[in-house]
């Protein structure tokens, strides 16, 4: 049994000012196994996006199933841990705070959340920050604590929404290895969201590369580069091309139709 | 700019600046009151209708100290007067936050209430406080009751107003993450919602006090025999102007100390929110 399993998803908003339908995720089918690391590519607006929020439970599919651990998704649920691509802290707690809310949701006591949290300060390197406050952060340090929020709830899958898209290249290059080298350390599934073709190819061991309105599954590549990854190696060259190829033939079609 | 080598012979010039900072703040009153007193003492208007800023300090010192009794039955009354204000400004501020929170985060949260609460609400907000008095002479007489009414009504509407949209302007990605943690609808409510509205409450709460103690002194005017605002109207009967212009400053004065107390407050409470201005963080 895959931990995530996506049957016919359609999604279709409805567009009441203009009076008609958009159709935007159309017939998604997908098996993501456990400890996958898959990483959803495509253009802005191809729906992969909705596509995460449907597995998070935010929205519901207008048909199909979606299934995480064998069970139908109805509503949001703490095994599934959603990072944001804002870091969406609770401005007035301080990092370790925001770290165990879903603890003190349980009614832990303090002491345990704070013996349970600091586990995962250290393990996104936040030792020392743990009782700043968000607004006394950069970007970086706090879309850190949205991960260690996430990770300290144990979910069966972890879903990503471009959670690097706002930071400067540099820290994006230091949490996309800090990143690998959790998934490594913890073996979780990862679904990771984004429209990069680099950061795919530097996270993902299944790059999901989805086609633009309606959202499509174009394919699915495997991709076993041994990690550390050489980005300029060979083989990594091999896929981006092949990928970029998808992605160039799918803006050759939407040309042609226009 | 100081180097650091000359940072510490820098440091008295420092604090005479620092001195001249805070004098900045008084040039303007102190000017105002210099010319006030000047012109008072000219003779332009008679004493009576215009007293010198020194009159009215000296009726200010016997009202409050009771000294030689230039305030007549007032003399040495002013604590009384006061606290008799501060306690109407106090319960109606006090019922009308209570409520005002409550109605104004069940309005920002729940449709329901948005539908069924709201319009009435709207409809009585544009009605002045002021119109009430007839009706609140009529329904509680003259005593503490019609004034608590009033400053209610006053305080009730921005507290409610600025509840409802902090509610309403939550980030719903926080509601989201907080779905995602697993918060029950009153844990979203009492551990998400509220505290990310509470900026927005203290906004109203700090117009509330306000409007309270303008209340207060209307009520006083017509329908209480006691407080600051009877002083007042009292003395405008008497033609004790020096007395009317004491009172004005016991009000303001007052008032202003009410909302600092309720800024110490608000300071405390959202210690996360850094105030943060083009030149970087307030000191």
């Amino acid at each position: 049994m895959a931990a995530i399993e996506l049957r016919n998803i359609v999604k279709v908003f409805s567009d009441k000012r203009r009076g008609r339908d958009l159709l935007t995720l159309d017939n998604i089918n997908l098996d993501i196994e456990a400890n996958d690391f898959v990483c959803l590519l495509g253009p802005s607006g191809c729906g992969k996006s909705t596509l995460l929020n449907i597995i998070a439970g935010f929205e519901q599919a207008t048909s199909g199933r979606t299934l995480v651990g064998g069970k139908q998704v109805e509503r949001p649920g703490s095994d599934r841990g959603v990072v944001f691509q804002q870091p969406t802290l609770m401005p007035w707690l301080t990092a370790i705070d925001n770290i165990a809310f879903h603890l003190k949701l349980k009614g832990v006591g303090k002491a345990e959340r704070y013996d349970r949290a600091m586990e995962f300060i250290d393990l996104v390197g936040l030792r020392g920050f743990e009782h700043h406050h968000p607004s006394e952060m950069s970007g970086g340090m706090n879309q850190r604590v949205g991960i260690a929020r996430a990770l300290l709830m144990n979910p069966s899958v972890i879903l990503m929404d471009e959670p690097f898209a706002a930071l400067d290249a540099q820290t994006k290059l230091e949490m996309q290895e800090e990143l690998v080298a959790i998934w490594q350390k913890r073996r979780c599934t990862i679904v990771f969201v984004t429209h990069s073709v680099d950061e795919a190819l530097v996270l993902g061991n299944k790059i999901v590369v989805m086609t633009k309105r309606p959202g499509r599954i174009r394919e699915a590549v495997n991709f076993d580069l041994p990690r550390p990854r050489d980005i300029t190696s060979p083989e990594f060259n091999d896929a981006k091309r092949h990928i970029l190829a998808l992605i160039r033939e799918e803006s050759t079609r939407l040309a042609q139709a226009s | 700019m100081t180097s650091v080598i000359d940072a510490a012979p820098a440091k008295p010039a420092f604090r005479l600046t620092r001195a001249l900072q805070g004098l900045e703040r008084v040039v303007v009153p102190a000017l105002l009151i210099a010319g006030w007193e000047v012109f008072a003492r000219s003779g332009v208007l008679p004493p009576a209708l215009l007293p010198a800023p020194s009159a009215v300090l000296h009726a200010l010192g016997d009202w409050v100290f009771g000294f030689d009794e230039t305030t007549q039955t007032y003399s040495g009354h002013w604590l009384r007067d006061a606290l008799a204000s501060a306690l109407r400004v106090f319960g109606g501020f006090a019922l009308a936050s209570l409520l005002g929170i409550l109605a104004g985060v069940a309005i920002g949260w729940s449709r329901l209430f948005e539908k069924t609460l709201e319009p009435t609400l709207q409809m009585l907000r544009p009605i002045p406080p002021v119109s009430w008095i007839p009706l609140a002479i009529i329904w509680f007489g003259i005593a503490d009751k019609p004034a608590i009414f009033l400053v209610f009504l006053g305080a009730f509407f921005p507290v409610l107003m600025n509840s409802i949209h902090g509610v309403k302007t939550v980030d719903h990605n926080l509601v989201r993450a907080g779905a995602m943690m697993g918060a029950s609808q009153r844990q979203m409510l009492t551990d998400i919602v509220l505290p990310a509205a509470l900026p927005s409450i203290f906004a109203g709460l700090r117009i509330a006090v306000g409007s309270a103690w303008m209340l207060t002194v209307t009520a006083e005017m017509v329908a209480v025999k006691s407080g600051l605002g009877y002083v007042l109207w009292d003395s405008y009967y008497f033609l004790r102007y020096d007395i009317v212009l004491a009172a004005m400053i016991s009000i303001g004065l007052l008032g202003y100390l009410s909302d600092l107390g309720l800024k110490a407050i608000m300071a405390h409470t959202l210690r996360w929110q850094q105030s943060t201005t083009v030149q970087g963080r307030a000191g």
